[in-house]
């Protein structure tokens, strides 16, 4: 059977791994809205809509058609 | 690890250790100055990046307070008030200390560059730079004038929060820089004549020790006379004001007053009253920053909200 005691360094490395989980998700949080809000300043979305490998002829200037 | 190993582990640090490594005290300042600089920009920045931008600014700070605890662990532990710092303690291993301190180095100046631009990353790099291998590792052991010039590295926050809004450098976040740098010298004098230190035991060369108290006195009156022409002229930029000079010249009369004081009496004089002067100069010092920069932020927000023609 397990010794099962509760020692400090126990709740210490409790309160690392808790602090560590907090850090790494503020961490995708961060780079998450930061991803948002760059991209929203872009304002135009096909300034960030690219070809991605595959040719998309709806994203290419048509020449004598006014928005 | 089993249950029983643990008695005979070494201490683990916890997160509250990894966190003082950081200078958390340094850091407030490092993020009011920073948060002033990119506030008082004539160019409006997006909620969210200003507060990575001060968080970047801050991490960075943060991590160059742990490359300096890597390496003066060794001096840190002869003296009385830092004996008790993670490293001297025993709390961090060194070598946990130098990674979190370039893991979070890499990490601000990368975010910073991601975020905002290349000049705010470059100058964030060069601020760690400058207080890790050029004050830490090379002027604190080597002169009595590590303070002067280290004090760069605390002046260089309000510059990074600036150029995170516009992208460049100007004369307004050059005198913001020039301001912090000339007030860091006799802010810490006045600390260092009070205050029992124990640097010759470390063999740090500090002014009071290597030139005496008496030049140490001349010198904080010749930096604060200096400081008052970059304080005041910060006023006539496009980020000064009528709140932010008559603020400035009331603080710099205080100032002065003061650092007049200091250089007036001795150590006897001195040691008579408990160094009650050189405690209040050092406290007003402090008020001295805090009001500078709490002046240019109301000037910013006066702009803000149109009264700024009246």
């Amino acid at each position: 059977m397990a010794i099962r005691v509760e020692h400090e360094v126990h709740q210490r490395r409790k309160g690392r791994n808790f602090g560590v989980g907090i850090l790494l998700a503020s961490f995708i949080g961060l780079i998450f809205a930061l991803t948002v809000v760059k991209v929203i300043q872009l304002g135009d979305a096909r300034q960030f809509e690219s070809f991605d490998h595959v040719a998309r002829p709806a994203i290419i200037p048509q020449e004598g058609v006014t928005e | 690890m089993t249950d029983m190993s643990v008695q005979n582990s070494e201490y683990e640090a916890s997160m509250g250790d990894y966190f003082a490594l950081l200078k958390p005290r340094v850091m407030s300042l490092v993020i009011f100055t920073a948060l002033v600089g990119l506030l008082v920009a004539p160019v409006p920045v997006h909620p969210f990046i200003g507060f990575v931008g001060v968080l970047c600014i801050a991490v960075g700070a943060g991590a160059s307070g742990a490359l300096n605890m890597w390496w003066d662990a060794d001096i840190d532990a002869i003296m009385k008030r830092t004996a008790k710092r993670p490293i001297p303690s025993g709390r961090v291993q060194p070598g946990e200390a130098l990674g979190i301190g370039l893991a979070l180095s890499g990490f601000a100046i990368v975010l910073l560059l991601l975020a905002t631009n290349v000049l705010a990353a470059g100058l964030l790099a060069f601020t760690i730079f400058f207080y890790a291998v050029v004050y830490s590792m090379w002027l604190k052991r080597a002169t009595p004038h590590n303070i002067v010039i280290g004090g760069a590295a605390g002046a260089f926050p309000p510059m990074i929060g600036w150029a995170v809004a516009t992208g460049s450098v100007s004369i307004e976040s050059i005198l913001m820089f020039a301001l912090i740098f000339m007030w860091t010298p006799p802010h810490f004098w006045a600390l260092a004549l009070f205050v029992k230190s124990d640097y010759g035991d470390a063999g740090v060369p500090m002014l009071t020790e290597t030139h005496g108290r008496d030049v140490t006195r001349r010198h904080v009156i010749v930096y604060a006379v200096l400081l008052v022409p970059v304080a005041v002229g910060l006023g006539f930029t496009s980020i000064g004001g009528p709140i932010y000079l008559v603020t400035s010249l009331l603080l710099n009369a205080w100032f002065l007053k003061g650092c007049f004081d200091i250089w007036r009496r001795d150590d006897a004089a001195a040691n008579a009253d408990n160094y009650t002067v050189e405690r209040q100069v050092f406290k007003v010092s402090l008020y001295y920053l805090f009001g500078h920069f709490g002046a240019l932020l109301a000037e910013a927000v006066v702009r803000a909200s149109g009264f700024g023609g009246l």
